[in-house]
């Protein structure tokens, strides 16, 4: 394992000294472990929570602030948070018109905010939850646990701050942040595993010319092995797999999103694979993010997520944000 | 230990000490275990639970070490409060549930076969509310499951405990190899479909280390 950390049980407590000490827009409860805004909690603002494992920052510490995230609960390293760390951020940042929870499918994570959210309603904070499960990659059937929540996240979590800054009450966010997910697919491609600090070793193994096709976020394989092909090719697969799943039509918010270990020039060559797969449907791209937004430690490999868009969700997409890692028109 | 055994009608007891004494014990096992758990984990899930379980049961160990528990249940419920707080995953609220039933259900300063039986089908039910899991799914429910079966027969049959919680850890382990062949259906492994199939479960694998702890808690004199 060759990782830049001190040591690999203080890899988590010491990157939020790092985050703290780089954005004085954030406080870090480091006993309590949950990164929020500075300012405390907007009186009278819906207040937004998300979290989970660490290992895929910028998500979820870097998209808190302005028109985003009011806090975010790190787990360890692609462990989902504890419910004590959830309560103390949920009631930290209540102003009083309760608090959305955003929350990706998996088993862990929906249990430990799900038993947070009943010890918040004991203290009279309303909460509403919204579950992200865009990821196509994985039947959605009574044989797994779901599908799980990838990419969408940061749809989620935007589109759904942009609407509690301007006032909406909790039922109208949560509701917003529902129809994001509805709207919203994905599907990854992992070139390499990842090691998590911990474990010291790589969670597969993936030869020379293979990839993983419908990767998770975590480390964990996906749903079937595959040759590598070209760019052309392997975006060709994963839109296929949306496009089969949620028929894309009009106009669309596009994220091509590298899984930690995958050069930005790269990912460009995926971004115009998408546009020119999307033109030929005659689906047109209005809004985009290119980049490293939901990561996977230092794996290789990229997550397409689409998202149908309506004006609504354009106008609020482009509303102001500011956050360490999305930041505009403020 | 300077006191000796409280006598019960069937001649032995679970008492505040030995509560305590199997959090002790799981903990040396999972200590023991733990890179076995998160090799386990690495082949279906996310290479995690050895860590998280090692990070929970010493954090349970401390809690209950530095207590004067008054009843059975107080240490469980102690640790299992703990285990909640200090693990994460889906281990964590359902392990931390399961040893909070369990607890619940031994409010008396001793308790014997029948008591305990009944404390662990209060886990087992736990785990199963939380977690939706149903025996097959290849979880750990496939291992408590029949280590319930195996400690209730025991119990019904008149057995003590230590007999009981050894018929128990051998049932658990049974179940803990049959998760080998099963395709996952609930938790991460199941994202993987029939490729789960060929790995033995790492949640089965450490309910199998919880009672065996058991057993040797209870057969120590």
């Amino acid at each position: 394992m060759k990782k830049l950390i001190n040591s690999p049980d203080e890899v988590l407590a010491d990157s939020l000294v790092g985050v703290a000490a780089a954005h004085p827009s954030l406080t870090v409860n480091s006993s309590d472990r949950y990164i929020a805004r500075a300012g405390g909690p907007t009186p009278g603002k819906v207040g937004l929570v998300s979290g989970g494992g660490s290992g895929h920052e910028p998500l979820h510490g870097g998209f808190v602030g302005y028109g985003m995230l009011d806090a975010a609960c790190p787990g360890e390293v692609f462990t989902s948070p504890v419910p004590d760390q959830i309560l103390a951020a949920t009631r930290a940042v209540d102003g009083g018109a309760g608090v959305l929870h955003i929350v990706k499918n998996y088993t862990g994570d929906v249990l430990n905010f799900q038993m947070a959210a009943e010890l918040a309603a004991d203290d009279g904070v309303r909460v509403e939850g919204v579950v992200v499960n865009d990821d196509v990659a994985v039947e959605n059937s009574t044989w797994t646990a779901g599908r799980r929540g990838t990419g969408a996240t940061v749809f989620v979590e935007k589109i759904a701050g942009a609407a509690a800054e301007l006032g909406a009450d909790l039922g109208t966010t949560a509701a917003l942040g529902q129809a994001v997910n509805d709207r919203s697919r994905s599907f990854g491609v992992a070139l390499t595993p990842c090691t998590v600090p911990a474990s010291g070793k790589p969670g597969f193994e993936l030869g020379e010319d293979e990839v993983e096709l419908g990767v998770g976020i975590h480390g964990e394989p996906g749903r079937a092995r595959g040759r590598l092909a070209s760019a052309r090719e392997l975006v060709g697969v994963a839109l296929d797999a949306i496009h089969a799943d949620m028929p894309l039509s009009g106009e669309v918010l596009v994220m091509v999103n590298g899984l930690g270990g995958t050069p930005l020039i790269e990912l460009y060559v995926v971004y115009a694979a998408v546009a020119e797969w999307l033109a030929g449907h005659r689906v047109w791209i209005t809004r985009n993010l290119v980049g490293n937004y939901v990561t996977s430690l230092e794996m290789a490999g990229c997550t397409i997520t689409v998202c149908r868009l309506t004006p609504q969700l354009t106008h609020l997409w482009d509303a102001p944000v500011v956050t360490p890692a999305l930041r505009w028109g403020r | 230990m300077t006191t000796s055994p409280v006598p019960t009608m069937n001649g032995d007891s679970v008492d505040t000490d030995r509560a305590r004494t199997w959090v002790q014990a799981i903990a040396a096992a999972v200590d023991q275990h733990k890179d076995h758990l998160t090799q386990l984990d690495s082949a279906i899930g996310d290479a995690d639970h050895g860590t998280n379980m090692h990070r929970g049961f010493s954090a349970a160990t401390t809690a209950v070490a530095a207590m004067e528990p008054d009843t059975v249940g107080a240490a469980l419920i102690t640790a299992g409060t703990t285990l909640i707080s200090t693990v994460g995953g889906a281990s964590g609220p359902l392990y931390g549930g399961a040893f909070r039933a369990i607890g619940k259900a031994l409010d008396t300063p001793t308790a014997g076969t029948q008591q305990l039986a009944a404390a662990l089908a209060a886990g087992l039910a736990s785990i199963q509310k939380l977690g939706a899991a149903a025996p097959g799914d290849k979880t750990m429910i496939d291992a408590y499951a029949p280590a319930l079966a195996a400690f209730q027969q025991q119990a019904g049959a008149g057995a003590d405990l230590a007999a009981a919680a050894t018929a128990a850890a051998d049932a658990a382990e049974v179940g803990m190899r049959s998760t080998t062949p099963m395709q996952a259906r609930k938790g991460r492994a199941s994202y993987l479909g029939a490729r789960s199939i060929g790995h033995q479960d790492p949640g089965a694998t450490s309910t199998a280390l919880v009672f065996r702890a058991l057993a040797e808690t209870l057969g120590a004199r």
